[in-house]
């Protein structure tokens, strides 16, 4: 399978956008788009277990590799294993789903579905590239259209929201910028697999790990640098918070992983006490941070800070198990987040408030989205049978693993912080689920129409089957881990 | 005669043209200013299109003058530049009372800065200097209604000769300590002396002064906003290119062995003007003072390119400036338009531009976008491999500052974009209608954006042109 088709596909609907007229024409138009990107994806991992169940055990698969400046020796070269095809399988859910909430974009709505689709291409770029050069080049591709989506459609202070969030991420990008420099300068390419393959000395690695391990943390809220992340999510329409947080965030920890801990896994052991102690505290910061929002939009951007700290947890603890979680983590709360955007988004657009003491009595009103929000609450806060349960277990079996006092004590903190989880989501659910009808005005709303239903029920669908048969994607995802973890 | 004939084509090509001219207006037949503009607009693309014919090496006149297919793809780069500025102001000219003239003085600067690039002798190199720059003084006063005007004319003169000044100052020294001025053999004559490194310094800060890196930048930002906006772009794109190519072939041909003296100084220039550039660039609300210290950044970014000193150095610089042209001169050509067409200047009339005038918002935001270095577009590519080619002599302090300058000079980019695009306005430009001349221009510069980077042949086709040089 050719996997510039993932790429091709949403960059020719996105071109097609502009020479559509009327809303009901894109929106189709978008909509087709995304369902053919789902479907390809859906392929992709039938061909892909298919090869395996074949016995074939080679890093990658269905690779492709063109050359594109051949004196810099930079080539575009993509291929995929189990964690990328679980990341691609994430987006192309997400992509749906955002298509499908904003399904009434009135406002402007060539322009938004042509930079949604333009995301995606940068999403799907990101993750299937194999060569430093192209990875950089795409996830520099999601920043502006990010800018862009904030900056018109969203609310509240949009503006200074959008520049603080294309600027950290410029940021990181131009660290990343400078680790990539380095690792290319002492070992002559950009090739990953090359490069995995070679041994950097461990001076070098220990000056541009921080280059690349900061610069692709700040795109996935490594604390201090996560004070994007509760601006930008809380200000941008629905379909680009999905984004964000389902997505966008999920680059950096892939980066985080693929680049920097598995080209410099000597270094990664010498810091991975730094990044125990950063993590942790983005863990129990986010969480304490989120009981004192009041707006359910921040709400969930603090509860992402937290949930992506385990992300970088896992990846802290260097072992295949908590790395297995980290990944799992990703998947879970691109789905879980996005899922929780997205309801905001539906409560949002009915009531015009976010604020939890002006909303209550949902379950009377709406009660389809009010179950569907009690779910991704639920999940949120980790109930088994979920898709958070089985993530931030495994994250904990890993963290376990490691016997020194210093990791106990992070891991151990990081546990109690659920606590703390639980204490937010069930009070916000219950005062908007449960309480009382705060305005009179609410009883004429209706439910969800029939795409914001699809939307919903296929990110549970995913969360769900993730919950439930977890040995689906740590099977996936194992044979890509392990890669990794044997070099560390 | 041949010979002569073959090897200096593009400057007879030019110089025909400006005797046509020349006919023109001396001629008793009054033409129309919109036939004139044609006919220059033709001349011009088929003095574009004689550039890839007939490219061979060779030197002359007592090796005086020298050719090869690195320096005729160096005068195309200038001779597409200035299609696109003629199409360009096709709009302010039509109500111009001297449109010969304009082509003229146009030419005979880009005439100067031919025989600048091709000069192999620092006389030869001096005197088409001088050539490129008197007549963009006349240039920079034609709005001669506005008094702005004649007083960037005037600062222009005047720096321009300072800079004239140091730069013989550094000749003459190199001449005593050399005993030639022959680009040739100077390079075998140089052992480092104290009195060399003068008149390289000298050299230097002539040069910086005609490319405004800081701290000889003073005069960029007054110039670029006095002159018309056809003139402010030629001096930002064309003459910059030019000048940057010859300091390019200079340095690392004839300096080569004082590599290690100025690569620290270029990196010292370079980290000011990336900057100062930004910094100030930060606080403009004229959108031509905006870019002219955008421009001022973007040297800084070629300066840490050229500090590289190899192969990769000459070719990063020339590929980017040919990016640079496009997205330049994008950008110039929206400015162009409105300010022709209503007079509007600052950033805060841009505001609300996408609601009544989507295409000209759309090509200002693609070079924007280029201008910052955010991929697609080939502004990406262009600092990412000035970068790299920084990166070579393993200064990663450097590099760090060059990247996170990315950062602040995106900042100011996003500013006018969220004017054109998210900022409200009672009394936006109105519906602006764009004639054909320009509209192509714009288009060029678009597809020139896209195409340039995502072509990755491009890149290796000047790898392999500037090999040895």
């Amino acid at each position: 399978m050719n996997l510039s088709l993932l790429i091709l596909f949403p960059l020719i609907f996105a071109l097609a956008i502009p020479f559509c007229n009327g809303l009901k024409q894109i929106r189709m138009l978008a909509f087709i788009g995304a369902v053919i990107q789902l479907l390809l994806c859906f392929a992709l991992l039938y061909f892909y277990s298919i090869k395996r169940n074949l016995g074939n055990t080679s890093q990658m698969v269905f690779e492709n590799n063109l050359v594109w400046f051949a004196p810099l020796n930079i080539n575009y070269h993509v291929g995929v294993d189990g964690i990328s095809i679980a990341m691609i399988l994430l987006t192309a859910f997400v992509v749906l789903a955002g298509i499908l909430v904003s399904w009434n974009e009135e406002r402007m709505s060539k322009e938004f579905f042509f930079l949604l689709m333009l995301l995606s291409v940068g999403a799907y770029g990101f993750f299937i590239s194999l060569d430093l050069f192209t990875l950089f080049f795409f996830l520099e591709v999601a920043v502006v259209p990010k800018y862009l989506l904030i900056g018109i459609w969203g609310s509240g202070k949009k503006e200074y929201s959008a520049m603080k969030l294309a600027l950290m991420l410029m940021a990181g990008s131009a660290l990343v910028f400078v680790g990539l420099l380095g690792i290319y300068f002492n070992t002559g390419t950009f090739d990953l697999i090359q490069i995995s393959q070679m041994k950097l000395s461990f001076e070098v690695q220990k000056l541009f790990f921080p280059f690349a391990f900061i610069g692709f943390g700040i795109f996935t809220a490594l604390f201090p640098f996560h004070t994007w992340v509760p601006d930008g999510h809380s200000s941008a329409p629905t379909a680009a918070s999905m984004f964000l947080a389902g997505i966008s965030m999920k680059l950096g920890g892939y980066g985080c992983l693929r680049v920097a801990t598995y080209l410099m896994p000597d270094a990664a052991h010498y810091y991975s006490s730094a990044i125990i102690l950063l993590s942790t505290i983005a863990i129990i910061y986010g969480a304490f941070a989120t009981m004192m929002q009041t707006d359910l939009k921040y709400i969930n951007a603090y509860s992402s800070v937290s949930h992506c700290g385990f992300v970088l947890l896992g990846i802290g603890m260097l072992n295949q198990t908590a790395i297995n979680g980290a990944v799992m983590q990703m998947v879970s709360h691109g789905l879980m987040t996005a899922l929780f955007f997205a309801t905001i988004g539906m409560i949002y657009s009915r009531t015009h408030t976010r604020l939890v003491s002006q909303l209550g009595g949902m379950l009377k009103i709406m009660p389809f989205i009010s179950s569907v929000f009690v779910i991704a609450g639920l999940c949120s806060l980790g109930l088994p049978g979920f898709s958070g349960f089985v993530a931030e277990m495994t994250v904990f079996m890993g963290s376990w693993k490691n016997s020194e006092l210093w990791y106990r004590i992070a891991t151990i903190l990081s546990c109690a912080s659920i606590v703390v989880t639980a204490v937010y989501i069930l009070s916000a659910i219950g005062k908007v689920v449960m309480g009382n009808l705060e305005n009179n005005k609410f009883n004429a709303l209706k439910d969800a129409s029939w795409n914001e239903k699809l939307a919903a029920i296929l990110l549970i669908l995913g969360i769900v089957i993730i919950g439930i048969v977890p040995f689906l994607l740590i099977d996936l995802i194992s044979p890509g881990t392990n890669w990794i973890t044997t070099k560390l | 005669m041949n010979e002569i004939l073959i090897l200096m084509k593009s400057e007879w090509v030019l110089l025909l043209i400006i005797i046509i001219f020349l006919f023109i207006k001396v001629g008793s037949t009054e033409w129309k200013n919109e036939n004139l503009l044609y006919l220059a607009n033709i001349l011009l693309l088929i003095n574009f299109i004689l550039g890839f014919v007939l490219n061979t090496d060779g030197i002359i006149f007592d090796e005086m003058f020298k050719t090869n297919s690195l320096i005729c793809l160096e005068k195309n780069i200038l001779n597409l530049g200035t299609l696109l500025i003629s199409l360009q102001s096709y709009h302010w000219l039509k109500n111009h009372k001297h449109v010969a003239e304009f082509y003229m003085l146009l030419l005979s600067t880009l005439l100067g800065m031919f025989f600048m690039i091709s000069s192999n002798n620092l006389l030869m190199f001096y005197l088409g200097l001088e050539l490129s720059t008197i007549p963009l003084a006349a240039l920079a006063n034609f709005d001669l209604h506005k008094r702005q005007s004649s007083e960037a004319a005037f600062k222009l003169i005047i720096s321009s000769a300072l800079s004239s000044g140091l730069l013989l100052f550094g000749i003459s020294l190199l001449y005593g300590t050399s005993g030639t001025l022959n680009l040739s053999e100077i390079s075998q004559h140089l052992n480092g002396s104290n009195l060399q490194l003068f008149a390289f310094i000298l050299l230097l800060a002539g040069f910086a002064f005609k490319i405004s890196a800081v701290p000889f930048h003073l005069w960029t930002a007054d110039v670029y906003e006095g002159s018309p906006v056809a003139v402010t772009s030629y001096l930002s794109v064309i003459s910059k290119g030019a000048v940057l190519f010859v300091f390019v072939s200079v340095l690392y041909t004839v300096f080569k062995s004082l590599g290690i003296a100025w690569q620290n100084m270029l990196i010292l220039l370079s980290v000011l003007t990336m900057i100062i550039g930004n910094l100030f660039a930060i606080r403009q609300n004229n959108i031509k003072r905006l870019l002219a210290y955008s421009s001022i950044a973007q040297v800084g970014f070629i300066l840490a390119g050229i500090s590289g000193c190899s192969q990769l150095g000459t070719t990063s610089v020339i590929y980017f400036i040919l990016i640079y042209v496009f997205s330049n001169l994008g950008a110039f050509g929206v400015v162009s338009i409105i300010s022709s067409t209503t007079g509007k200047e600052t950033i805060s009339d841009y505001k609300g531009l996408y609601k009544s005038n989507p295409f000209l918002s759309w090509t200002i935001t693609i070079a924007l976008f280029s201008l910052a270095g955010i991929p697609p577009t080939a502004g990406f590519f262009g600092k990412f491999f000035l970068i790299m080619s920084a990166a070579q002599n393993g200064n990663y302090l450097f590099i760090s500052i060059a990247a996170l300058n990315m950062v602040i000079s995106l900042y100011y980019y996003l500013i006018l974009v969220k004017a054109i695009f998210m900022d409200k306005n009672e009394q936006a430009i109105e519906k602006i209608h764009v004639p054909i001349l320009p509209k192509i221009a714009m288009l060029i510069c678009t597809a020139g954006i896209i195409i340039v980077g995502l072509y990755g042949e491009i890149y290796e086709y000047i790898f392999k042109l500037s090999f040895g040089y």
